[in-house]
């Protein structure tokens, strides 16, 4: 089809526009900056560069707001590309200095550069920093490095560019062959193949399609689409109006989580650009293609990320679960067939189709192809947003990027796959990340949640934290997952209480073995994977809390004991005065004694002690 | 979809396959079972129980285990009813139900017929103390006449609120709330007395357990009135109550019981027996004149027929300004429950205004609601009908009194008032009334003997039949629909002046009343109801007369006291009025 577009004139016009913007200083505006303050540090940005007039190099200076940068943990982010340099935790009282200094004397600020932890030196570079360095950004390419409320700056990094490109050469199945040999798979957690899903879908062309984009990220801890909505809404727009072309669909819905304000906002901006710009809506780009994307906010409820349960929240029924199949690419929202992919899956498709699907299918490994993004969580020195090759191994991500175990404590286990995924040990440590390697090792890729654990975490703890979410978020339809995290619920308290029997075990597993096969839903399909997980890796550790009535990582308050050591302790009084409850007593200079009648094993004193004498059983 | 046969493999048995909706039904029709709680063939599969799980095996070697109810049949596939798999998860299903529900079994309402009973005793379910049992027992909601809600007993099959919303149209009952907190209630957990709700009761009719029963606090009140000696009780039944109360002693679905129950409701003690087809009859009487009168007078039109009391109070809660649509013709139930009053006392000395006791037994929930009506109170400030017992609850009296119904003695009614046509009795069949209707509008127009009575376009269990009649010249145009979702079509139709009928008969039930939700439950196998349905056409084809106007009793009763349809005195007595009730349920909220 011709196109009354010609999308390198726009992306030429559109890097123009950006050459105009004199020097542009990045400052990351997505949710987690955001709350550490960076809009205050923008608006300081602006009010200064609007007085300047003595650049060198530079007539002018552009302050640029951008989607996330992943390093979340060293928020606000500043970067400013021309003069190769990355701030870390930016308050708005520095950014004088960052001004005056870097930005109009070309001097940086040394103690707002990020410090290696290990050895402790400034590293000026964005790619320098381990936590860059050993991640391939793809999906995340362009979040944090072009303002994402502008659909100018979108183009300027080839937006819309695989969309004409489609339209143009106007081979639907093409398309689709395409997504299929690049292997790209699922990116939600259930990792099918994505072309496979689409020719499915397309061979029920002919009446009304939907395309849905599932942004109902969920997993607590996760932000790996939120990030790409809010960071790069356009790209996202893009692909599902591939996506759209490739199927036969002419109309799609975005399933956004109403938590997420601010990725619903940029869509929305995104939407109503890309519009008027005629990259959306009817005819795009003069072609007969129309497509029209809506945005849907979900409630919050988990479940709702289930492909069919968003499907019935798109409806407006009560977000439950439909059973399959019939699936959704022969009969989804409202009865048609509708394709239904995750935000970063189809954020990877204007890159394969601009790159080639052997460009994609170069990276990653045998049987997962690409890249994956990954919320980087827990005891670990460097968290947040990371995208790395599939088959990478958990070593490299917590190591290597993550920068190892934080207070130099001893790795102990990752939680990956969010609530619904497994814990893996040390020796799944050099397992390679992908879809299957992770499944027979009990865990899942899932959206890609990794809760880094150390030494002092307790496993049936955890087991029972995220057996207390998806209780709580089930949505109550089937009886496996309904009574059956209930009950396994009912269980891990008891044992974490210090009240669990032998048999409880017995029938912990067996609870969690049936919830696994009968029930409806992927919730409660993989709501017992932790409990699972953690009774094949862990269970010594639920053997000594039911047996020995132990909390070996010392977490479990019924379980255990606060004692002072009295060969250390001075008797200074400390801890007896800040005993809560008044169980320590003692006299000056002697040493103290815990009453364990009374205590309520809040550790105060054990915080409070100077001379480390009070320890934990 | 296609009638080309197909096959798969049920254990190890070849199994042909054309169009059933899923794997479920061919597993019936290939007479092997799966144990279910949730599904029911009338509504859409939810796959929420679990219960039918079975083991698919596909050719290219992959398996799964899936709910037999949702899954569309597949060429080739290999399903296992019994692994050890599937019986795990059956068997906890129940254990775990179990855990959670009040068991109080012995007296419980739907001891001996509660599916969920019936499947512990057969997967051998022993102990289910080792689960985490129900916390705390939430409030038994009895506030409507015709229903209770005990959420104790619910497993949250969601079986009612597709009845409720596949049906009716309504969406009275609801989930609310999340995971094991999840509960089926009217909005806002609000009591049912104040919902939407038309007490139809295809919501009980399909409940497994019992979290949805007919409310059946009348039945002590009328063995009380039965026992004592100063009262004398009598009582009427409705058309399909006799082709269905036999399912409950082992006859065979629409078996027509007339004489049996004439003889047991005897037996029981009731003291003078009358047939509520007799007044279907005179309904037919008064309805087909007032329809002939609308249309030749220029009344308001199309006239909507007023015989049943969901339907009715649907119009005064969520139409109130459609009311004038309706006939002001009471139901049968109603007319019956007026002469009574008027005549009985009259025609038998030893019964007075004082001591008589007006019963009625209904395949219908609704209409104990009916019977509440302010506009069938009588003067003194009592109601012309005293007790409204469902065709469930007789066959409980019934089993209590010690009688074998089965080997009765059949017995004729009293008279007058039991005598019925053929007219009569199909009033119990959506389309039943329409047809009985046009018998007669068909002579009283044309003057002529109508010799082929039968109307076939007006039967079956279709929800939606149109059929045009022409009576020499006068041609009318009759809309007949079942469930309440239809008739909100209909009425959707009306009001945006695109109906082109003058006459609409509806019945809340799929079906009718012989489906109605007083009814022996059925909902496992939807050819019951036509079995019934069935049951009521040949009464029909064996009684002696087939249209109203023949019916010897009614005849006597015009001559000696109504002088003739639509009369002053057929006006008091037969014909009533309607109320705007839209604020009597929240639908009123935030308007």
């Amino acid at each position: 089809m011709t196109l009354n577009i010609n999308i390198k004139d726009e992306q030429n016009k559109a890097l123009e526009n950006i050459k105009s913007q004199g020097l542009r200083v990045l400052v990351c505006a997505g949710t987690g900056c955001v709350a550490n303050g960076s809009l205050k540090v923008i608006e300081k940005f602006r009010e200064l560069g609007a007085n300047v007039s003595t650049l060198t190099d530079y007539d002018k200076v552009t302050i640029v707001p951008t989607g996330c940068h992943g390093f979340c943990e060293q928020g606000v982010l500043v970067i400013i590309p021309d003069k190769h340099v990355t701030y870390v935790k930016v308050h708005v009282e520095d950014v004088e200095e960052i001004f005056e200094s870097h930005v109009k004397n070309n001097k940086p600020v040394e103690r707002l550069l990020y410090k290696d932890p290990k050895t402790g030196e400034a590293v000026h570079k964005n790619d320098d920093i381990n936590f860059y360095a050993k991640q391939t950004r793809t999906a995340l390419k362009n979040c944090g490095k072009i303002n994402a409320e502008s659909i100018d700056e979108a183009i300027s990094v080839r937006g819309y560019e695989a969309l004409a490109k489609v339209i143009e050469e106007n081979n639907p199945d093409g398309v689709i062959d395409t997504i299929i040999k690049s292997g790209l798979r699922g990116r939600g957690g259930g990792g099918f193949s994505t072309g496979m899903k689409w020719k499915f879908t397309a061979a029920n062309k002919g009446g009304k399609s939907y395309v849905v984009c599932n942004g109902d990220e969920g997993d607590p801890g996760a932000f790996m689409d939120r990030s790409v909505m809010e960071g790069d809404p356009h790209k996202l727009l893009e692909g599902m109006a591939i996506a759209g072309f490739a199927i036969g669909a002419d109309e799609a819905y975005i399933y956004v989580r109403a938590e997420y304000p601010l990725a619903i906002k940029r869509l929305r901006k995104a939407i109503a650009d890309a519009e008027e710009r005629h990259f959306l809506g009817e005819n795009i780009m003069g072609s007969n293609f129309s497509f029209t994307i809506h945005i849907k906010e979900g409630a919050g409820a988990f479940v709702c990320g289930e492909e069919t349960a968003l499907i019935a929240s798109i409806e407006g029924e009560r977000g439950m679960p439909r059973p399959k199949p019939p699936f959704p690419a022969n009969k989804g929202l409202f009865g048609r067939p509708t394709l239904i992919n995750n935000v970063e899956t189809l954020a990877n498709v204007p890159l394969i189709i601009l790159n080639g699907a052997e460009w994609f299918s170069s990276m990653g490994c045998e049987t997962s192809k690409g890249t994956k993004t990954f919320a980087l969580t827990g005891e670990v020195n460097n968290t947040g947003l990371i995208e790395v090759p599939m088959g990478t191994t958990l070593r490299q991500i917590i190591f290597d990027i993550g920068g190892g175990i934080r207070g130099g404590k001893k790795f102990k286990a990752v939680q990956i796959g969010g609530p619904s995924g497994g814990c893996l040990t040390e020796e799944h440590l050099d397992i390679s990340m992908d879809y299957d390697s992770l499944i027979k090792a009990g865990a899942m890729v899932g959206s890609g949640g990794l809760v880094v654990m150390a030494e002092d975490t307790c496993m049936v703890e955890v087991a029972r934290f995220f057996m207390n979410f998806t209780k709580n978020e089930s949505c109550g339809k089937c009886v496996p997952c309904r009574e059956g995290t209930k009950n396994m619920l009912k269980i891990l308290e008891k044992i974490v209480a210090g009240k669990g029997e032998m048999e409880d075990l017995e029938r912990l597993e067996q609870l969690a073995l049936t919830v696994k096969d009968g029930s409806l839903c992927g919730l409660g399909k993989t709501a017992p994977n932790p409990v699972l997980s953690t009774l094949k890796y862990f269970k010594d550790e639920y053997i000594a809390h039911i047996v020995d009535k132990k909390c070996p990582a010392g977490v479990c308050t019924a379980l255990k004991t606060i004692k002072i050591k009295e060969d250390l302790c001075k008797g200074c009084t400390k801890c007896a005065r800040t005993c809560p409850v008044g169980a320590i007593e003692g006299t000056v200079k002697n040493p103290h004694k815990i009453d364990q009648s009374k205590c309520i094993k809040c550790e105060a004193c054990l915080n409070a002690c100077p001379f480390k004498a009070i320890g934990k059983k | 979809m296609t009638d080309e046969k197909k096959t798969l493999i049920i254990e190890g048995k070849e199994v042909e396959f054309t169009n059933e909706p899923n794997l479920l039904e061919v597993i019936r029709k290939a007479g092997m079972s799966v144990p279910t709680l949730c599904y029911r063939p009338d509504l859409t599969s939810f796959g929420a129980c679990r219960m039918c799980v079975v083991d698919v095996e596909y050719p290219n070697g992959r398996k799964m285990i899936n709910s037999s109810c949702t899954m569309p049949p597949e060429a080739g596939i290999k399903v296992h009813l019994n692994t050890e798999k599937v019986r795990k998860i059956r068997k906890m299903v129940l254990e775990l139900l179990l855990a959670n529900h009040d068991r109080e079994c012995t007296t419980c309402d739907k001891s001996g017929n509660c599916e969920l009973q019936k499947y512990a005793e057969e997967y051998g379910i022993k102990r289910v103390k080792q689960y985490a049992q129900r916390e705390e027992m939430t409030p038994i909601d009895d506030s409507s006449c015709a229903l209770v809600r005990d959420n104790n007993k619910c497993i949250l099959c969601g079986a009612c609120v597709r009845a409720c919303s596949e049906h009716q149209g309504l969406q009275v009952l609801g989930f609310a709330n999340r995971g094991s907190k999840t509960v089926v209630e009217p909005m806002a957990g609000r009591p049912l007395a104040t919902s939407e709700c038309i007490n139809c009761g295809q919501c009980a009719a399909v409940c497994p357990t019992g979290a949805l029963t007919i409310n059946s606090t009348q039945l002590d009140e009328v063995w009380n009135a039965i026992t004592n000696p100063n009262k004398k009780v009598v009582v009427q039944f409705a058309p399909s109550v006799r082709v269905a109360i036999g399912e409950m002693f082992g006859l065979e679905p629409g078996v027509n019981s007339t004489k049996k129950i004439n003889a047991a409701l005897r037996k029981i003690g009731f003291d003078l027996v009358f047939d509520t087809n007799f007044s279907a009859d005179l309904t037919i009487m008064e309805e087909a004149h007032e329809f002939l009168d609308r249309l030749n007078n220029g009344g308001k039109l199309p006239l909507f027929t007023s015989c049943c009391p969901g339907w009715v109070r649907f119009l005064e809660t969520q139409h109130p300004d459609m009311l004038e649509h309706l006939s002001s013709c009471k139901s049968p139930q109603g007319m019956l429950g007026a002469i009574i009053r008027e005549y009985v006392p009259k025609y038998y000395e030893d019964i007075t205004p004082e001591n008589l006791v007006s019963v009625s037994i209904m395949p219908c929930t609704a209409k104990k609601y009916e019977a509440k009506r302010e506009q069938f109170k009588m003067a003194d400030g009592r109601q012309e009908i005293d007790y409204v017992l469902t065709t469930q609850e007789l066959g409980r009296m019934i089993k209590g009194a010690g009688i074998d119904f089965k080997s009765l003695e059949g017995e004729e009614p009293d008279s007058p008032f039991g005598k019925y046509t053929g007219a009569a009795t199909i009033f119990g069949v959506s389309g039943g009334v329409a047809e009985a209707a046009a018998r007669t509008a068909h002579e009283v127009v044309t003057g002529e003997t109508l010799k082929d009575v039968e109307i076939n376009d007006m039967r079956g269990t279709k929800r939606v039949k149109t059929v045009e009649l022409d009576l020499k010249g006068t041609h009318i145009k009759v809309k007949i629909v079942n469930t309440l979702k239809e008739a909100e079509k209909c009425i959707r139709e009306i009001k945006e002046g695109k109906a082109d009928y003058q006459l609409l008969e509806v019945m809340a039930c799929p079906g009718g009343c012989i489906n109605g939700g007083g009814q022996p439950q059925s909902c496992n196998d939807s050819n019951i109801k036509e079995l019934r349905a069935e049951g009521l056409y040949q009464d029909d084809r064996d009684v002696q007369f087939r249209k109203s106007h023949e019916n010897p009793e009614i005849k006597d009763l015009y001559s000696k006291h109504l002088e003739k349809p639509n009369s002053h005195k057929a006006h008091e007595l037969l014909h009533t009025t309607y109320v705007n009730k839209r604020n009597d349920c929240y639908i009123s909220i935030g308007e």
